[in-house]
């Protein structure tokens, strides 16, 4: 035994010498920075619970009862001598009469004299900031040991000061957690601006038919919080449902658009302008056989209920819905990727299932291993005429492993050309990187879904199965000309994150979304007619109005798309006529779930219309809602309007 | 390596105390506990890490949230173990969002070059240190950066959230694959 001892306290040796000593330096510095944060979150909290039940009654609180007290002359006397008294105690001398070294002085109830001190030590602390103290530095840490501005007014503090009492307070402790545990991260895009029609009258994005964003807002509004704005992707929420549109006729174009002009619901004086696309729903027994490639997280923070055996459990019910020509192979990652089931037929039930239960959580993630791993074992299973899938599922932690987060965009840019699809699953809450998730499936020809509950695998899993693993029509692009004559502003709703820039839309090279089979996908525009009151921008008077020969069309729809696997894509073009016929049930709610994503973000386009407003919308135009989804959504704006209203 | 545990002002006062009134608000109190635990504090974060920088930028990580983490004490556990906890999953944390467990595997590796200049028998013993621990899973790591600190294994199960067991499986796995590299080494 004398040997393995030796190996084990050979490295203690080695590590107790290698150990460096603490930079006295940085050791000043973040003892500093700690008692900085202390202090602010003292002074935080104390302001959100300003009557601490268990701080000592401080000085002044005592005088202020005093004064309350004393309404005789004789209270007058006494109050002078208490203000001379508070002089001494101005004074630096005065201050070190009542410091006893064991007086445990708590901010909330602070005398004048400590905050004058405390100011002044903050304001250089602060000074020191600018001059490099790191990352974590809080924001206005002295800002908390600031009184309110009515009491403070009559002392001079010098520069510093004032710039310390311009800053905002902080609002909650949060400001100074760098650790939180929380790092969730979504992609930032401000909502699509109104546009004027005569200088920008072409409008062109991608179309998206990823349903991520409403789950992570149910998830969240069913944990009791309002979702954060910029988790909000409104075109997300309008797509996660299915919609009952006209199916496009056998010979045509795998999908048929439908246009329908109505009323806004939250503006008399606009129009909305809905334009769907419905997808061809292939006979499920013609579809060629699949190669699915399970990556699986089993990343350490895989290790929770809402993740890990979520994902087994989502896995079996897929399971049962491949046929048995299909192929399944399972590589997992965490600290390095493995191939857990080599490509085996999906009729071999029993051999995947236990594949998929030997899975367990543990290390850290190494995302880009595994989807080399992943495109590596789908290259071997493709053969002629077979579509080929890499489904990712994780929680959202790519980082480990790659120095260039774009690094990993251009790697599944590049598979994309090969043929292989790549779609994204993602479970749990926390760290969920929903930027990065939306960056993968957008880049790999696929779509992302989030998945909180067994519910939502059924639904994306199963139910619509078919529309997640085959595509019908690949880079479908979407570009609407408004005629000036006509509309004089309009406004997109959702689809920021979507945009494309006019010269792409026949540039076949740029990538765009793709349509599953029976997938639908919708798009609104708010319109406002020229003439209308509700026009936010003057006409201008240098510019010739606009003519275009008495045309009544609102504008001119073009769509572009891909056969599955072609380069060059085939357009289809209609001209938008007012009389398109009124909008049905589907649009109505399409409508309503647009309304419900805007109150969400807190967009201003809305004016008065409010929650009360969506959720009667909603709740007439559920159509006949076989799965319940629309019943879910109202449930949800009901939450909404409660939380929101907190 | 025996605890040493600096006499300072407060000689009577325990960690726990000064732990205790530093989440009811005693400023004085905080950071006399973070003087007394800072130099150990760092010691971790180096072995966590493998690399000076990464020790120090963790350290300060630490240092700016821990008066935010106060309010985790409940004063049940010895301040250290709540402490190294607290150091555990800010280490944690930092693997996760920075791509740090190639990087964590680097540092001991950028850490060996700059070693290379000291004289060759330390050397050779630091680039055995290197060797062993990036051949070590982050796990069994973080298991020996609290064991090297003379933290029980119950302790140390504590700290990570796991069964002593665990920590006991983890120890040995950690000797078998020192032995399991000290034997290939001597067969070369």
């Amino acid at each position: 035994m004398t040997t393995d001892r030796d190996e084990f306290d050979d490295l203690r040796a080695a590590m107790t010498a290698a150990t460096p000593r603490p930079d006295a330096g940085k050791r000043a510095e973040n003892l500093r920075l700690a008692q900085q944060n202390f202090d602010a979150l003292q002074g935080s909290r104390n302001a959100a619970r300003p009557n601490p039940a268990t701080a000592p009654k401080g000085l002044w609180q005592g005088v202020g009862e005093m004064l309350k007290a004393f309404t005789t002359k004789g209270g007058l006397t006494v109050t002078t001598a208490i203000v001379a008294c508070g002089v001494l105690i101005l004074t630096p001398q005065g201050r070190s009469v009542w410091q006893d070294p064991e007086f445990t002085v708590t901010e909330g109830d602070t005398v004048l004299t400590d905050q004058v001190a405390g100011s002044e030590l903050a304001a250089e602390e602060r000074a020191e900031d600018e001059s490099g103290l790191a990352l974590a530095a809080p924001e206005p840490a002295a800002a908390p040991l600031a009184p309110p501005p009515q009491a403070r007014s009559v002392q001079p503090l010098g520069e510093g000061m004032d710039a310390l009492m311009a800053e905002p307070a902080p609002t909650a402790h949060s400001d100074f957690i760098e650790l939180g545990p929380d790092t969730e991260a979504y992609p930032s895009a401000d909502t699509n601006p109104l546009k004027v029609v005569v200088e920008e009258p072409v409008s062109t994005f991608s179309i998206d038919v990823d349903t991520a964003a409403y789950s992570v807002i149910r998830n969240s509004l069913n944990r009791g919080t309002l979702p954060p704005a910029e988790a909000v992707r409104v075109e997300e929420m309008v797509n996660y449902f299915p919609y009952d549109y006209p199916a496009p006729d056998a010979d045509a174009a795998p999908f048929r658009p439908t246009i329908s002009l109505m009323p806004t619901p939250w503006n008399p004086d606009t129009q909305l302008l809905h334009i769907a696309l419905q997808g061809e729903l292939p006979a499920v027994d013609d579809r060629p056989p699949l190669n699915l490639v399970f990556l699986i997280d089993t990343s350490g923070s895989m290790n929770d209920a809402a993740k890990l055996p979520l994902l087994k459990q989502s896995f079996r019910l897929m399971l049962g819905n491949l046929s048995p020509e299909d192929q399944v192979a399972i590589v997992e990652y965490a600290g390095s990727a493995g191939l857990v089931l080599a490509p085996t037929p999906a009729g071999d039930r029993t051999a995947i299932l236990a594949a998929l239960d030997g899975l367990g959580a543990g290390g850290s993630t190494n995302g880009q291993g595994g989807l080399e791993q992943a495109y590596a074992v789908a290259a071997t299973m493709a053969e002629e005429g077979e579509v080929s899938r890499v489904i990712l599922a994780t929680d959202g932690d790519f980082n480990v492993g790659l120095s260039d987060p774009s690094a990993l965009e251009d790697f599944i840019a590049d598979k994309r050309e090969t043929g292989t699809y790549l779609s994204v699953l993602g479970f749990g809450r926390g760290n969920l990187d929903d930027a990065t998730m939306q960056a993968l499936a957008q880049n790999g020809n696929g779509t992302a879904a989030y998945i909180d509950t067994l519910n939502e695998a059924q639904k994306v899993l199963v139910d619509q199965l078919t529309g997640a693993l085959f595509p019908i029509a690949g880079d479908v692009k979407v570009q609407v000309e408004f005629n000036p004559a006509t509309v004089a502003e309009y406004r997109l709703i959702g689809y920021e994150t979507r945009a494309l820039n006019r010269e792409d839309f026949n540039n076949d090279r740029v990538d765009a979304g793709e349509l599953g089979a029976g997938h639908s996908v919708t798009a609104i525009y708010e319109i406002t007619p020229v003439g209308s009151p509700a026009r936010m921008t003057d006409p201008l008077r240098y510019q010739p109005a606009a003519d275009a020969g008495d045309s009544p069309e609102i504008g001119f729809l073009k769509l572009r798309w891909k056969e599955p696997g072609e380069d060059v894509s085939q357009l289809i073009e209609t001209p938008i006529l007012p009389d398109m016929g009124s909008a049905g049930t589907e649009a109505q709610f399409a409508a309503a779930i647009a309304g419900f994503g805007q109150l969400l973000r807190g967009d201003t386009a809305l004016g008065d219309w409010g929650w009360a407003e969506a959720i009667a919308l909603a709740n007439a135009n559920r159509g006949t809602d076989p799965y319940g989804y629309r019943t879910e959504a109202v449930q949800l704006m009901r939450l909404a309007e409660s939380l929101s209203a907190r | 390596m025996p605890r040493v545990i600096p006499i300072v002002m407060r000689m009577t006062t325990s960690d726990e105390a000064l732990a205790t009134a530093a989440a009811n608000g005693d400023g004085r109190a905080f950071a006399l506990l973070l003087d007394r635990q800072y130099d150990r504090l760092f010691a971790l974060c180096f072995r966590l890490t493998g690399n000076r920088a990464e020790a120090e930028d963790l350290t300060q990580d630490i240092c700016a949230a821990l008066p935010a983490k106060l309010a985790s004490y409940k004063g049940q556990s010895r301040v250290t173990t709540w402490l190294y906890r607290v150091a555990v999953n800010a280490a944690h944390d930092r693997r996760r969002r920075q791509a740090s467990a190639a990087r964590a595997a680097d540092g001991w590796g950028d850490w060996e070059l700059n070693r290379q200049a000291a004289n060759a028998e330390a050397a050779d013993r630091l680039d055995w240190l290197t060797r062993a621990m990036s051949r070590l899973t982050d796990d069994l790591r973080d298991t020996l950066a609290l064991v090297f600190d003379d933290l029980t294994h119950a302790e140390a199960a504590e700290v990570l959230g796991v069964s002593e067991g665990t920590i006991s499986w983890r120890i040995s796995e950690a000797k078998k694959r020192l032995r399991a590299l000290r034997e290939t080494e001597e067969a070369e």
